[in-house]
C-alpha cells in the first residue's frame, strides 16, 4: 500500500470517492504521522480521538453521496482559530488553559464539509513573528535542511506549524492566517503553497485578533489545486463579521485552466531591492520567463509607495494589536497572576508581564505609543493615509495588469537565532508581503525553486481584490513550469 | 426667570453648566451583540460571548440602536449625520471586558440640536445640543459581595447608550433640572429611552464652572454619574459654592473629575487632569462606518409621535386649554394619550366638538384624576378609571344627569371599584333632580323653615342666597340641579 500521507487533497478526494480508501484509514495514517513528527514541534495540541470520530462521519457522508472537496481530509488548525472545547491559545502563555465554547467560522466551514481535525498548530505568539520563534510552545522546526547539514532552520512565521505540518506530511492542509505575510512567507520557506484571499473573503469570527484590519484567514497546502479546494471550503460571507463581504464564492478549482495567454503580468520595479541575494533575483527572472513562455505579456509597473509599506505596517498593526490584546487581563479567562496584598492594577501588571512574550510586549508598547495623545496624528493617522496611497498604487497598477509577480521573501529560511535579536532584520523579511496585506488584496506563494543550499524559494502572485481566481490560475502556471518536485528528507521520523 | 447668582464675599458669581446625559437606548438587544437588555436579571445572565470579550469575538451593529439614535436626533431638531464612525476608547477596568469601550469620537451619529426648557415661571429657554453619539455601557463592579474580592456583573456590558452632550448654555440648578426633565420627556415620548434614573437607564455627567458676570468661562469640573434630578441640582449648588470659595480665597479651580456623594451632599475629587486617561481613540477596525440614506432618516421621522412642545401649543391654541393644564398633560405622553382618548370619547358622546369639551375635561384630568392617582401612588396607565369611563362620567355632567358635586362622589366610587359611572348613578339613585315642580316645593319648604335668614336677606344681605342654595342641595341629597335651584330660588327670595 502506498503511503497515504504522501497523497494530495485532490488525489485523496478521488480515491475516497471511488471507495479505494476510507477517511478512517487516511486519518489513522495521519495520526501516526503526527505522532512520529514531534521533533518538528508543529502541533501544540493533538486531537486523535476527535479526528477518528470526524473521519467516521466523513465516511458516512461519502457513503450517503454527500462528499465535498474537503470531506475526510485530515487537516491541522492554526492555534489562532477557536475550536470548541479544544486548546485555543494563539500560542500565548496568557491564554493558558483556554478552551472556547465556540467554533471559528473558518474551522466550522471545514467541519461542515466533512474535514477531519488532527489538532492545533504551533505559531508565533498572537501571530507576531516571522520565524515561529515567539511561540510560548517553542519554535517549530522547518522540515527542510540545507544540503549535507543537520542544522535546523526556521519554518517562517507566523504560520510555522501550518507549513511544517503540511511540508512534513502530518496534515494534508492547514488553516493559516496572514496579517503581513504570515501565510506567504512561511509557505515560501517550506516549499508549500500558501494563499491569503482578499480581506473580507473569510470570516474573522473566532480568530484570535492580532490586527483586525489586516488579519485574513487562508490555507497552506502541498499544491495549488489543493489550495483552491481548501480555500473554497473556508470562504464566504458571515453576518457575525461586519468586515466579511457578501459575495458569492467562485469555484476556485475551476479557475485552474493553465491558460494565461494574453494575460498581463506586472513586475513592480520597486521590488528590486538593493542587496537582495542574486538567487532571489534570478528566481524572479525565471518566473518572468515562465510567464512569457505561457503566453502572458510581462509589463513593468510602479508601486511608488512600496518603501513606506513596512513602516506603515509596523504602526497600523501594533496600534490595533495594543487594543485587541487589552482583553487579556486575567479577569475572565486564561492566566491570572496575583500579587499578595495587591489590587486590580497589580493583577493586570503581573498577569500581562508573565503572560506575554517579548515580541508581543514590544508591539503593545509601539501600538500604545503611536495612538497616544500628541503622537496619534504623526504616526497612526499618517500611517492610515500612507496605507491609502499604497492601496491606490495597487488599484492603478491593476488598471493595467491582471496579476503581479514578485519574490515572496528576500531570502530562504534562516537559522534559529539569526534574526531573533534584531527585530528590524526580522521585520524586513516581510518586505514583499506587507504591501498586499495593507491593500487587502489576495496573494499567494508558490514553490518555485531551491537556493544554493537546497532550501525552497517561493514566488508571490498578487491579484485584484476578489480575484483569487486569477491568483490561483497564475500560481498553477508557475507551479507547472517550475516542476517543483524536491522534497525534504524525513529526518524527523 | 430671575438670575441665579452665587453671592461671594467679593461679589457675585454666575454659574455655567453643561450636561452629558447617558441614556440607555430602548432595544431588545445590546449595541453589538444579541444579548438581552432587561433590567434586574441575575448577575451575568445576559452576557454573550461578545459582551464578555472572548478571544476572536466580533461586534456587529444592532440596526435598531442606530434607528433610535436617529429618531432621538430628529426629536431634538438635530443634524443627522449620514456617515458616522465607531471608535475604541481604550482603558483598563475589571468591568470593561474588551479593555476598550466602543464609542463615537470624531464622527458622531447626531450633530447640533436644541432643547426648549419650560421654566417654573412659565418662561422658556433654549439649550443647545452639541452632539449625540452611541456607545456601549460597561459592566458593574460589585465591591460588597466578598471581603477580599470584587465581583463583576456583565449584564450591562455592551448595552447601547446615547450620550447626549449639551452646550454650556445653562446658568442655574433649576435650568439643569428643567433640561433633564424636558430631555427625559422627549425621550419617553419617542420611546428611545425609558428615562428611568433609579435603574440607571439615564445618568448625567454635570460640567460646572463659575465666573464673575461678563468674564470668560472659568475652569470646569465634571461631576460624574449623577443619577437623579434632585442630586444634579444639589451637586451643582455645592460645587458652585466650592469653586467660588476657592476663587475668593485666591486659589485656582483645578480641572478634574469629581463624584457627588448624596449622603453628605458634597462633591469630592475622583481624578485630576494629570491623572486623566489617555483614551487612545482610534476607529474600531472590527466595524465599518455607519452609513444610511435619506429614506432611512425619513422612515425614522415618520415613526415619531407628536412631540411635547407641539402638543402643548396645540392644546392651548386649538383646544383652549389653560397653559398650566397643558403643561401638566404634556409632561408625560401617557397623560396626553389618556386626555386625548377621553376628550374624543366625550365629544362623540355629547355630540360636540372636542374643542368645546377639552378645557373642562382638562380640569378634571389634571385635578380630580391626577389627584386621586397621586394619592394612590399610581401612574395614569394604572388608572382604575379608563379614559372611556372618565368620558362617560363627564358626559353625565354635561347632559345634566348629575351635578359636578355628585360627580366627585361618583368618581370616588369609580376609582375604588372600577365600576361605570351610569351604573353607580343608577345604583345609588344619584340622578340629578331637574323637575321644576319638585325643586320649587323644596325651595318653599326651605324658605318656610328659615324665616330669620329670609328677613336678613330681604334686608340686603345678598350673600345669604348661598345659604339657601346649600339648604336646598342638602335637602335633595345634592341631587338638585344647581343651575335650576339658583334660577328658581332668587325670585322666591326676592318675594
Amino acid at each position: 500500500m502506498t503511503d497515504l500521507t504522501k497523497l494530495k487533497i485532490a488525489e485523496a478526494r478521488d480515491l475516497l470517492k471511488k471507495g479505494d480508501i476510507s477517511a478512517r484509514e487516511l486519518t489513522e495514517a495521519y495520526i501516526s504521522a503526527v505522532e512520529a513528527a514531534d521533533a518538528l514541534n508543529a502541533y501544540v495540541a493533538k486531537t486523535p480521538e476527535m479526528a477518528l470520530e470526524m473521519a467516521d462521519k466523513a465516511d458516512a457522508m461519502i457513503k450517503a453521496g454527500g462528499q465535498k472537496g474537503m470531506t475526510g481530509i485530515p487537516v491541522g488548525i492554526k492555534d489562532l482559530f477557536a475550536t470548541k472545547g479544544v486548546h485555543t491559545q494563539a500560542c500565548s502563555h496568557i491564554l493558558d488553559g483556554f478552551k472556547p465554547e465556540y467554533e471559528s467560522t473558518v474551522s466550522q466551514k471545514l467541519w461542515d464539509d466533512g474535514a477531519v481535525m488532527l489538532g492545533k498548530l504551533n505559531m508565533d505568539e498572537f501571530a507576531m513573528g516571522s520565524s515561529n520563534e515567539t511561540s510560548y510552545y517553542g519554535p517549530v522546526k522547518n522540515p527542510w535542511r540545507a544540503k549535507g547539514s543537520n542544522n535546523d532552520f526556521v519554518p517562517g512565521g507566523s504560520s510555522g506549524g501550518s507549513v511544517a505540518s503540511v511540508a512534513g506530511y502530518c496534515a494534508m492542509g492547514a488553516t493559516a492566517s496572514d496579517t503581513g505575510g504570515s501565510i506567504r512567507q512561511p509557505a515560501a520557506f517550506t516549499g508549500t503553497f500558501g494563499i491569503k484571499p482578499t480581506y473580507g473573503r473569510c470570516s474573522r469570527y473566532g480568530m484570535v485578533a492580532f490586527a483586525s484590519s489586516l488579519d485574513q484567514a487562508g490555507t497552506i497546502t502541498r499544491d495549488v489545486r489543493d489550495g483552491a479546494i481548501m480555500l473554497e471550503s473556508i470562504s464566504g460571507f458571515d453576518a457575525k463579521d461586519s468586515t466579511s463581504v457578501d459575495l458569492p464564492v467562485p469555484n476556485f478549482e475551476a479557475a485552474l485552466t493553465g491558460d494565461i495567454r494574453g494575460m498581463k503580468i506586472g513586475i513592480p520595479q520597486e521590488y528590486h531591492l538593493a542587496g537582495m541575494p542574486a538567487e532571489i533575483e534570478a528566481l524572479w527572472h525565471q518566473g518572468i520567463e515562465w510567464m512569457k513562455a505561457a503566453g502572458a505579456e510581462v509589463v513593468d509597473i510602479n508601486l511608488p509607495h512600496t518603501k513606506y509599506a513596512l513602516p506603515t505596517y509596523y504602526i497600523v498593526a501594533p496600534a490595533e494589536a495594543s487594543s485587541n490584546l487589552a482583553r487579556y487581563d486575567g479577569v475572565r479567562y486564561g492566566l491570572r497572576e496575583t500579587v499578595e496584598g495587591g489590587g486590580l492594577v497589580d493583577m493586570y501588571e503581573a498577569t500581562r508581564a508573565a503572560g506575554f512574550g517579548d515580541e508581543v510586549k514590544r508591539r503593545i508598547m509601539i501600538g500604545t505609543y503611536v495612538l497616544s495623545a500628541g503622537y496619534y496624528d504623526a504616526y497612526y493617522l499618517k500611517a492610515q493615509k500612507v496605507r491609502k496611497l499604497i492601496s491606490d498604487d495597487f488599484k492603478r497598477a491593476f488598471e493595467k495588469v491582471d496579476a503581479i509577480l514578485t519574490p515572496t521573501a528576500p531570502s530562504a529560511a534562516f537559522a534559529f537565532g539569526e534574526k531573533s535579536d534584531d527585530p528590524i532584520a526580522m521585520y524586513l523579511n516581510d518586505v514583499f508581503t506587507v504591501p498586499a496585506s495593507l491593500a487587502g488584496i489576495p496573494g499567494s506563494s508558490v514553490p518555485a525553486g531551491l537556493d544554493a543550499n537546497g532550501l525552497p524559494l517561493g514566488l508571490q502572485i498578487l491579484g485584484k481584490a476578489w480575484d483569487e481566481e486569477t491568483v490561483l490560475k497564475v500560481s498553477g502556471v508557475i507551479e507547472e513550469a517550475a516542476g517543483f518536485t524536491a522534497k525534504p528528507e524525513e529526518w524527523w521520523r | 426667570m430671575g438670575k441665579y447668582i452665587v453671592q461671594g464675599a467679593t461679589g457675585d458669581f454666575e454659574i455655567v453648566l453643561g450636561l452629558e446625559v447617558h441614556a440607555q437606548v430602548i432595544s431588545n438587544a445590546k449595541l453589538f451583540s444579541g444579548a438581552a437588555t432587561e433590567f434586574g436579571a441575575e448577575p451575568n445572565a445576559q452576557v454573550s460571548l461578545v459582551d464578555a470579550a472572548m478571544p476572536g469575538m466580533l461586534p456587529t451593529i444592532n440596526a435598531e440602536c442606530i434607528r433610535q439614535a436617529v429618531r432621538t436626533g430628529l426629536a431634538l431638531g438635530a443634524q443627522i449625520n449620514k456617515f458616522s464612525v465607531f471608535d475604541r476608547k481604550n482603558y483598563f477596568y475589571a468591568d470593561l471586558p474588551q479593555g476598550y469601550q466602543i464609542s463615537q469620537f470624531k464622527h458622531p451619529i447626531v450633530g447640533e440640536g436644541t432643547v426648549t426648557l419650560d421654566l417654573a415661571d412659565g418662561s422658556t429657554k433654549e439649550v443647545g445640543i452639541e452632539r449625540i453619539h452611541l456607545e456601549q455601557d460597561a459592566g458593574k463592579s460589585m465591591h460588597d459581595q466578598h471581603p477580599q474580592y470584587t465581583y463583576v456583573d456583565l449584564n450591562r456590558s455592551g448595552v447601547a447608550l446615547m450620550e447626549i452632550v449639551s452646550k454650556p448654555d445653562m446658568r442655574s440648578p433649576e435650568e439643569a433640572g428643567a433640561y433633564l426633565t424636558k430631555l427625559r420627556t422627549i425621550l419617553r415620548y419617542i420611546g428611545s429611552c425609558d428615562g428611568n434614573m433609579e435603574q440607571g437607564s439615564m445618568r448625567a455627567d454635570v460640567n460646572v464652572s463659575v465666573r464673575r458676570p461678563g468674564e470668560p468661562f472659568g475652569t470646569r469640573c465634571e461631576i460624574k454619574n449623577v443619577n437623579s434630578i434632585r442630586f444634579v441640582r444639589q451637586a451643582i449648588e455645592y460645587e458652585a459654592q466650592r469653586q467660588v470659595d476657592i476663587i475668593e480665597a485666591g486659589g485656582k479651580v483645578d480641572q478634574e473629575t469629581r463624584l457627588f456623594d448624596p449622603n453628605k451632599g458634597e462633591t469630592r475629587s475622583m481624578r485630576s487632569k494629570e491623572e486623566a486617561h489617555d483614551y487612545r481613540y482610534f476607529p474600531d477596525p472590527d466595524l465599518l462606518p455607519v452609513e444610511f440614506d435619506d429614506a432611512f432618516i425619513e422612515a425614522a421621522r415618520a415613526s415619531l409621535p407628536e412631540l411635547p412642545d407641539h402638543k402643548k401649543a396645540r392644546f392651548v391654541e386649538e383646544l383652549g386649554l389653560p397653559d398650566y393644564n397643558a403643561s401638566v398633560l404634556v409632561a408625560e405622553k401617557e397623560s396626553c394619550d389618556y386626555f386625548e382618548d377621553l376628550i374624543a370619547a366625550l365629544a362623540k358622546k355629547v355630540g360636540k366638538d372636542v374643542k368645546d369639551v377639552a378645557a373642562k375635561a382638562s380640569n378634571w384630568v389634571t385635578g380630580d384624576l391626577f389627584g386621586a392617582l397621586n394619592k394612590a401612588g399610581k401612574s395614569v396607565t394604572e388608572s382604575p378609571v379608563s379614559a372611556a369611563q372618565g368620558a362617560d362620567l363627564l358626559a353625565l355632567i354635561e347632559d345634566g344627569t348629575i351635578s359636578g358635586r355628585i360627580a366627585k362622589d361618583v368618581f370616588e366610587i369609580m376609582f375604588e371599584t372600577g365600576k361605570d359611572a351610569d351604573v353607580i348613578v343608577e345604583e345609588k339613585g344619584l340622578k340629578q333632580v331637574s323637575d321644576t315642580g319638585e325643586i320649587e316645593k323644596i325651595i318653599d319648604e326651605v324658605i318656610a323653615a328659615n324665616p330669620g335668614q329670609l328677613e336678613q336677606y330681604r334686608a340686603g344681605k345678598d350673600k345669604l342666597i348661598g345659604f339657601f342654595v346649600g339648604q336646598v342641595m342638602k335637602a335633595t341629597g345634592g341631587k338638585a340641579n344647581p343651575g335650576l335651584v339658583n334660577q328658581l330660588l332668587k325670585p322666591k327670595l326676592d318675594g
